[in-house]
């Protein structure tokens, strides 16, 4: 600073001229390296997209002869395994997107705000939890705590078809693999809903207060409405991480391959990940080839949730 | 609807957690005219204007000691619901703050919606068309309700949000800062509008334009402040005349006449 001041006046000026003699050093290497970053993603995914397509054509072509496997299509073996992906997930997220709202509106609106920091950090670290040890807890500790309910809802609830059918227990079902992907996916929904919400202008809520509304009419006229775009992109964020999760299927579900809506019933389904995973390791040729084709169809499935949630972001996000 | 009652203010303390923001205020306000309040940046008028409707206290760690009296209730005492107090007295803001997610239509009725309340659809419509009228708005808009309330233009939306504090029929309507942020033609039609509100309501009005005060009020209260770090005062409250021509207080006369502020 003062070296700078008491320099004279000549050293401190700008170069004589202003045109550029050349491109700066820096700015080079920087563009370069960050457009090669910018590649990369592009490389990378399209290097995912070919392997999946080429190396799933044998699949595609050879459908009725898989080895060791008895005569089934292409399709009857893929079709049931997205069934039980989707149907996993969606309860998944049936079950945690009320509770992330309620969590989240609780800390941006309800908790003292020490509180509500620390159920924040709680709530990342629940996010940080590895989903092998989710498997484990699920496996292990909760599907045993499970079965009182599930005997519960089948006995009093069978009318309905989610719950019909014969529970037995293990309870390995796709129930238990559910709630524990809603455990997993709570996190994600939770962080993104509560930073949507705490971004609720603060005139817009003072206006509803002062027309006379109680908090939680507050909430509803104008931190619901405001956050709304922000919980679907969450929900989507949420829904493409329980497509895509393995471990904690795969340590909890008793597989099956039916379209069974009967989620308390063991051994009806099994997901597209935790299938790969199973059985990945002692596959070869065209039945590592059925496995390729399966991981396309969740590749594709992801891509397109998260291709309707920027949608949905960019048309209700915000406005002004 | 009920008469328009005086609001007594005695003895009223307020704070931002242990900051004493504004100290002793006490203040008659009329039924049926317009009191403006007056006086240099951050020297308390908008905060005493919030304590009017209990609004201060949603900021959090702010709370108000004292007595303010409306209707001879004193909004203060433990019994009192805030929200019952704020369905009384409404507010207008400084900036317009139309719901964004709402129709013009839905935006006036809010506030009658709100508590569960159930209205007929020509009720509904009774009272949009009225809510409107009452604050010049339903000439400019009648043939768009549907459409949203942010569409309008910022004059506009700060009459819809005059519209949609008197469609719940308050006793008191407090302003802060209604028309700074708009330009004067704008300005020259809310205050217009509040000469025919104070017909019905009791308008406490929170401005920095002193010709605004002169224009608008029967009354007028001047609020200044010893330093930075200090309270807010009321320094003195008479009618407006008096205070414009001839204050008692030098502080009052020193800032009306610019010499600082």
């Amino acid at each position: 600073m003062s070296t700078a001041d008491t320099a004279p006046e000549k050293e401190r000026s700008a170069p004589d001229t202003m045109s550029s003699g050349g491109r700066r050093a820096g700015d080079s290497v920087f563009s370069v390296l960050s457009i090669g970053s910018g590649l990369l993603i592009f490389v990378t995914l399209a290097a995912v997209a070919i392997f999946l397509t080429t190396e799933s054509i044998p699949a595609i072509t050879a459908s009725r002869e898989f080895s060791g496997t008895a005569e089934f299509s292409l399709v009857e073996y893929t079709l049931p395994l997205v069934f039980g992906t989707v149907l996993a997930s969606a309860i998944a997220l049936l079950i945690a997107i009320p509770v992330s709202v309620g969590i989240a509106l609780f800390i941006s609106h309800f908790a003292p705000r020490r509180m509500a920091s620390g159920l924040g950090y709680m709530i990342d670290l629940l996010a940080a939890v590895p989903s092998v040890v989710y498997g484990l807890w699920g496996g292990v500790w909760l599907v045993p705590k499970l079965e009182p309910l599930y005997v519960f809802l089948n006995t009093y609830f069978g009318w309905i078809p989610l719950f019909a059918g014969e529970p037995t227990a293990p309870m390995r079902n796709l129930a238990s693999a559910s709630v524990v992907l809603a455990v997993m996916v709570l996190p994600i929904i939770t962080a993104v809903s509560r930073e949507v919400f705490l971004q609720t202008p603060r005139l817009q809520e003072e206006a509803a207060l002062a027309l006379g509304a109680t908090r939680w009419e507050t909430i509803r006229t104008v931190v619901l409405p405001f956050g709304r775009g922000g919980v679907v992109a969450a929900s989507m964020l949420g829904l493409g991480r329980a497509l895509g999760e393995t471990m904690a299927v795969l340590m909890i579900l008793a597989p099956g391959a039916t379209f069974s809506l009967h989620i308390l019933e063991v051994g009806r389904h099994n997901s597209i990940a935790a299938n790969i995973a199973s059985k990945s390791a002692e596959a070869s040729g065209v039945d590592m080839s059925l496995l390729i084709f399966t991981g396309l169809v969740l590749f594709v499935l992801t891509f397109v949730i998260n291709a309707i949630a920027r949608w949905i972001v960019a048309r209700s996000g915000p406005k002004s | 609807m009920a008469a328009p009652q005086p609001i007594n203010v005695e003895d009223l303390n307020i704070y931002y957690g242990d900051f004493l923001a504004v100290e002793g205020v006490d203040m008659q306000i009329r039924p049926r005219s317009v009191t403006a309040l007056i006086g240099p940046s951050g020297c308390g008028k908008s905060t005493f204007l919030r304590t009017l409707n209990r609004m201060h206290e949603v900021i959090p760690g702010a709370y108000a000691k004292g007595r303010v009296e409306i209707n001879g209730e004193d909004i203060y005492d433990p019994k009192i619901d805030p929200v019952n107090v704020r369905r009384r007295v409404g507010m207008v803001f400084q900036k317009a703050n139309p719901f964004p997610t709402m129709s013009i239509r839905d935006n006036v009725l809010a506030g009658v919606k709100l508590n569960n309340r159930r209205i007929s659809r020509s009720d509904a419509d009774e009272l949009v068309e009225r809510a409107l009228k009452g604050a010049n708005l339903w000439n400019e808009v009648k043939d768009r309700l549907d459409k949203p309330g942010m569409g309008l233009s910022g004059g506009q939306q700060q009459r819809l949000c005059i519209a949609r504090t008197i469609a719940v029929k308050p006793e008191v309507v407090l302003m802060d800062e209604p028309c700074s942020a708009l330009d004067p033609i704008s300005t020259l039609a809310i205050e217009d509008l509040i000469h025919e509100l104070k017909e019905d309501y009791t308008i406490v009005i929170v401005t920095h334009n002193m010709q605004q005060a002169s224009r608008v009020s029967d009354r007028t209260g001047f609020f200044n402040i010893a330093g930075t770090g200090k309270p807010g005062r009321l320094i003195e409250i008479d009618d407006t005349d008096t205070i414009f021509t001839n204050p008692t207080n030098t502080q009052t006369e020193d800032y009306i006449s610019g010499r600082f502020g």
